[in-house]
């Protein structure tokens, strides 16, 4: 049973929360695999993107969940909207409440927007990515799929590899793997691992062979160039030779070991081509799994007495 | 639900439910003259063991074996978005196409008639079958809705202050068929 209304951050999850969802989206994933994807839950009652920063797949993906559902869905990004206009958020908020909206799916560049948000307005709220603070329906999306492959989540080595400093899926992956029983490292350049990040119960890696030992997930963050020009390392290609997943790397981890990415991908820094796209790689699956557990997310935090 | 429920009856035993679920068998047999394009879907959760059950006395009966889904109408329910707490979601799984088939839903007690017409609809969108009929271990009245059973292991006249409780050895380790209510 999830008491919640909104959902911020996997941090404040319990296990069993966790469970819950990933448990409906195994159902709402038949739903997704029917010729006819429509189930009339959500009838009538409207979902909000307020989309702060560009996203394709995030906001495609709710829409998709949402529509799904049979909820009405409206698009607001900042770029055509009265953002430009110098409207904050609050008031922004505001007015689209009042216009009647039951969920509001929040990505802002900004941490901690969300959670603002959910103090000023009475509809749920989703976050979809705030700042570097968490994206936890890509991390629910990625336990669903490990668990999928894997059976369980339990005693799993997940290694996290990359810019975990900026990586708002790197710490809603963290808190929602440990949660859930895994074995987690992160590794990248030391410029890009926050520092204190041991204390959350990882495994801290500068040598990326290390961290890929024996690992059952690899997943591989996104370096995200139009965060780099801090320097935080030389050059791309000397990014690519250290910390890229290429075969030879791949071979360090298990044999069966599975190659994830939130996307969008840079071919040739993190992952090579050829990784993306050999049969150890769930990328694509990724994809599908987010409009199901997004559907269960949806689902889960609409429920509540005063419709 | 009041807090002591008492178990003033029992209304069917292990044998009882037995033998209503085999005359239900033969009924759907000798009504579809036969068993072609039948298939039974069970609605979860103890609709689903007396699916399964139905199917394997068909068989005996014909010598035939009847296909068998699992449907949960959750995400159809009428009054999904003014429950206190969602309810969890239970697999739905149809392995063949219902266009064009007999399709015979399967559930343990029909009350109100809310949960068939929410499962009627979540068959329609997996497709258009030929017809849809409708057997029950029991039915308790105080229908809702215009819809009525084809196939009726036990007719019970109840009070809505009481509850008709099925176990079945699947579900709940036991079998039977309770009236529970107040003192």
């Amino acid at each position: 049973m999830i008491n919640r209304k909104n959902l911020i951050g996997l941090q404040h999850f319990d296990p069993p929360e966790i469970e819950l969802i990933l448990d409906t989206a195994v159902a709402m994933k038949e739903i997704v695999s029917r010729p006819i994807r429509k189930v009339p839950t959500l009838r009538g009652r409207t979902v909000m993107n307020l989309f702060y920063e560009p996203s394709t797949r995030t906001r495609t993906s709710f829409e998709l969940a949402a529509k799904f559902l049979n909820a009405d869905v409206i698009n607001i990004s900042s770029s055509a909207s009265s953002v430009v206009k110098g409207e904050s958020l609050k008031d922004t908020v505001r007015t689209l409440e009042a216009m009647g909206t039951d969920i509001v799916i929040i990505r802002h560049p900004m941490a901690g927007a969300a959670n603002l948000l959910a103090g000023w307005t009475g509809a749920a709220v989703i976050n979809a990515g705030d700042g570097a603070h968490e994206h936890p329906t890509q991390g629910l999306l990625d336990m669903f799929t490990v668990r999928e492959k894997k059976g369980a989540l339990e005693g799993l080595k997940i290694a996290i590899i990359g810019d975990i400093l900026h990586s708002r899926v790197a710490r809603s992956d963290i808190w929602g793997f440990l949660k859930m029983g895994a074995r987690v490292s992160v590794c990248g350049p030391a410029t890009m691992l926050p520092i204190g990040i041991e204390r959350t119960g990882v495994d801290v890696y500068c040598n990326v062979d290390k961290a890929l030992e024996d690992a059952d997930v690899i997943i591989m963050l996104r370096i995200q160039l139009e965060r780099q020009k801090a320097g935080l390392f030389p050059s791309l290609r000397e990014y690519a030779r250290l910390f890229g997943l290429n075969r030879e790397r791949l071979s360090l981890a298990k044999k069966d070991a599975l190659v994830m990415h939130p996307g969008p991908m840079n071919k040739g820094v993190e992952i090579s081509g050829e990784v993306a796209d050999s049969l150890q790689s769930v990328i694509n699956e990724q994809v599908t799994n987010g409009v199901a557990v997004r559907m269960a997310v949806l689902y889960l935090l609409i429920g509540g007495g005063d419709a | 639900m009041p807090e002591k429920m008492r178990q003033k009856a029992q209304i069917l035993d292990k044998e009882g439910i037995r033998r209503a679920l085999v005359r239900i068998a033969h009924e759907i047999i000798e009504r579809n003259k036969g068993t072609e394009k039948i298939a039974l879907i069970g609605i979860q959760r103890r609709g689903v063991p007396l699916a399964n059950r139905l199917s394997g006395y068909i068989r005996e009966i014909e010598n035939k074996i009847i296909p068998v889904g699992i449907l949960d109408i959750t995400l159809y329910r009428d009054d999904i978005t003014t429950l206190a707490h969602q309810p969890i979601l239970r697999r739905t799984e149809v392995p063949f196409p219902v266009k064009n088939q007999k399709v015979i839903l399967i559930d343990d007690v029909i009350y109100t008639g809310r949960t068939v017409r929410s499962a009627m609809d979540a068959i329609m969108d997996l497709g258009r079958p030929n017809l849809i009929e409708l057997a029950v271990l029991v039915d308790r009245g105080h229908r809702e809705l215009p819809i009525r059973a084809d196939y009726v292991g036990k007719s019970t006249p109840t009070s809505s202050k009481e509850i008709v409780e099925v176990r079945l050895q699947e579900t709940d380790g036991q079998e039977g068929v309770f009236i529970l209510g107040e003192g």
